[in-house]
């Protein structure tokens, strides 16, 4: 009998606290609780982590690599947005 | 261990405290008062600075100045969200910045009038700014320090534009530079106010260092910006707006001569020169994006029975 296939769930670790939660990967699961408690067994059995959150993959939406030309592109001709774009008498350049 | 003796131990291991952490009341509600007036004032800052965007004397300062402005709205969208997470609306936000229960930094209450100011606020406004904030990256409250740091990394081009502008008037003709002396006189003190009251006058203040919710005083924070802005503006060959600036050898800083505090109490209470501006305009924005927001929400709704039909 094959296996029923579960849904995937993405996974998100705080390894300190006071640090953002970071993408460490995905694992199958039932459910929300499960899933937590297969990301505690998977992904922290060394205890890399403070915090878990798990979200279903399919309630992330994201911007597509292919797009990412039109999607990112405006700041391309903004150089001034950053800070060493500006020249400054060297006495005060630590600014 | 009772949950505030390890609330209390976190603070006092420097552990940050994260929005479903067991903390008290007192600290909750002193969070929110101090990261709603935060993220209020970069809203409201938009506004000094977004009047001169059309009068930009070139395409690059424009740009410039625009960005400056959008990345404030950022800010105070940052800062809105942190202090969400202490359980506080949106909607409840703005009211209290509309209706005056919540407070902004005070020196939005001052009118930009020349050009000469667009320089000094980004040099003097914002580089007291960034001493207040690069302090707060250690604030004890997770949300409010990574959103610090994301500030603060974003901060020092609004800086560096605003010196740039001083440092071209200060080079040229002779009204330009009269222009940018005039712009030091009026900013100084005001930036220095930013700081807020001296620490033995403070109402919040001995209680925020014990919560780590303030990393150092506002008399110390203040110190670092009257020091490191001396330099700064022999560099621009202006004169020192404090004629009692003085290097003191043993401190290892400088004194300065004290702040009209009469003025700085005058401008909270409501008599600022643009107090009631600067709310009428927010109001006035906020209601014309009413027919955005309905929009949307009748979009939703429209999106949402088309699924249910489907369903
Ligand atoms: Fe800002
Ligand atoms: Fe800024």
């Amino acid at each position: 009998m094959a296996t029923q296939e579960l849904d995937l769930y993405e996974v998100f670790l705080r390894s300190r606290r006071g640090l953002d939660h970071k993408h460490v990967g995905s694992l199958h699961a039932e459910d929300h609780e499960q899933a937590l408690e297969y990301a505690r067994d998977v992904y922290t059995r060394r205890s890399e982590g403070v915090s878990i959150w798990v979200v279903r993959s399919s309630d992330i939406c994201a911007s597509q690599e292919d797009d990412s030309d039109s999607f990112f592109d405006p700041s391309d001709d903004k150089p001034y947005r950053h800070a060493m774009y500006y020249e400054l008498p060297k006495a005060v350049d630590n600014m | 261990m009772t949950p505030e003796e390890n609330f209390m131990r976190k603070i006092e291991a420097g552990e940050k405290i994260e929005p479903k952490d067991w903390m008290p009341d007192d600290y909750r509600k002193n969070l929110i008062r101090q990261i709603s007036q935060h993220g209020h004032s970069e809203i409201i800052g938009m506004q000094p600075e977004g009047n001169w965007i059309t009068r930009a004397p070139s395409l690059r300062r424009k740009g410039i100045l625009l960005s400056k402005v959008q990345d404030e709205g950022g800010h105070g969208l940052y800062l809105y969200s942190a202090v969400e997470t202490l359980g506080i609306s949106r909607n409840e936000l703005i009211e209290a910045l509309q209706t005056g229960t919540a407070k902004y930094a005070s020196i939005f209450n001052y009118p930009a009038q020349t050009w000469g100011d667009m320089g000094a606020i980004g040099w003097l406004v914002d580089g007291a700014a960034i001493v207040n904030q690069v302090s707060l990256q250690r604030t004890s409250y997770g949300p409010y320090a990574r959103a610090m740091i994301r500030i603060c990394k974003e901060e020092s081009f609004h800086q560096r534009q605003g010196y740039e502008i001083m440092v071209t008037l200060s080079r040229g003709s002779a009204a330009q530079k009269a222009m940018a002396q005039d712009s030091l006189n009026r900013f100084y003190w005001p930036a220095l106010m930013m700081f807020g009251p001296h620490d033995s006058e403070s109402a919040h203040s001995a209680r925020s260092m014990k919560w780590k919710i303030k990393r150092e005083t506002n008399d110390d924070l203040r110190q670092k910006f009257v020091d490191q802005t001396v330099k700064q503006i022999e560099v621009l060959g202006l004169e020192h707006p404090d004629k009692d600036l003085k290097w003191n050898e043993e401190r290892g800083h400088y004194d300065f001569g004290e702040i009209d505090w009469d003025e700085f109490y005058n401008v909270i209470n409501g008599n600022g020169h643009a107090n009631r501006q600067r709310i009428e305009h927010h109001v006035r924005a906020h209601e014309e994006g009413e027919w955005v927001r309905e929009a949307m929400h009748a979009y939703r709704d429209k999106k949402r029975s088309a699924k249910q039909q489907a369903a």
